[in-house]
């Protein structure tokens, strides 16, 4: 398994090209991968606050209970933090598994932790300046069908 | 004595995010930061961290402790 903070831009292809290399019983990789967005111009850039040491260990406690919950082979998981402009990648989730719905749903399942959940403070900067932006309703309710 | 840390709109609103700050335990800090920071340390859904564990009653503090006050987190 790795967690890693990123606060500069990340690849997603060429991290998941080399999280399927040398598997030979690993039938399925699921991959996710957040793109920040535009929201028609009222977002110049998201920001992006962790506490490393704290937050890194809170999201590798859960992708442990991912491997367990899903028996996943292996799983990667790749966090911005800083500032983030539109069209550039947050998050990237890898899981692999023996077959694909296990890699999917472990997939589905960490990313609505990451999204309600994991330890981030985030505020998106526009032209009227910056908000402090919560976890919807929707990401709860997401996030509850695992419970 | 503790390094403190302050994440999101609760480091906004101090005006700083990280400081050592004289203390002996965690209500004393509480008390110091409050001239500061109001009540927003004891609004819902503020944590504390102490040493990078979630603590939700007293901690004594020496000058290695580091205690993180947490608003509401966000999400990724």
């Amino acid at each position: 398994m790795i967690v890693t903070l990123a606060d500069q831009p990340f690849e997603p292809g060429a991290l998941v090209t080399a999280f399927c290399a040398g598997r030979q019983e690993t039938g399925a990789v699921a991959t996710f991968v957040g793109l920040a967005r535009a929201e028609q111009g009222a977002a110049t850039a998201l920001e992006l606050e962790a506490y490393p040491g704290f937050t890194d260990a809170a999201i590798a406690e859960i992708a442990q209970v991912a491997i367990e919950r899903f028996k996943l082979h292996d799983v990667h998981i790749v966090h911005r933090t800083g500032h983030v402009a539109p069209g550039q990648a947050i998050v990237l989730v890898a899981t692999a598994a023996g077959h694909r719905r296990e890699a999917f749903e472990a997939c589905d399942f960490l990313m609505d932790y990451l999204k309600s959940r994991a330890p981030f403070w985030k505020r998106e900067h526009g032209p009227d300046g910056a908000r402090w932006i919560e976890p919807t309703d929707r990401d709860r309710t997401d996030a509850e069908r695992w419970d | 004595m503790a390094r403190v840390l302050l994440f999101g709109r609760l480091a906004d609103q101090a005006g700083w995010r990280d400081r050592v700050v004289e203390a002996a335990d965690l209500s004393a800090l509480r008390q110091i930061l409050s001239v500061e920071l109001g009540d927003a340390l004891t609004a819902p859904g503020v944590q504390v961290a102490v040493d990078k564990a979630i603590v939700r009653g007293e901690a004594t503090l020496t000058a290695a402790t580091e205690v993180a006050f947490l608003p509401p987190m966000s999400g990724g």
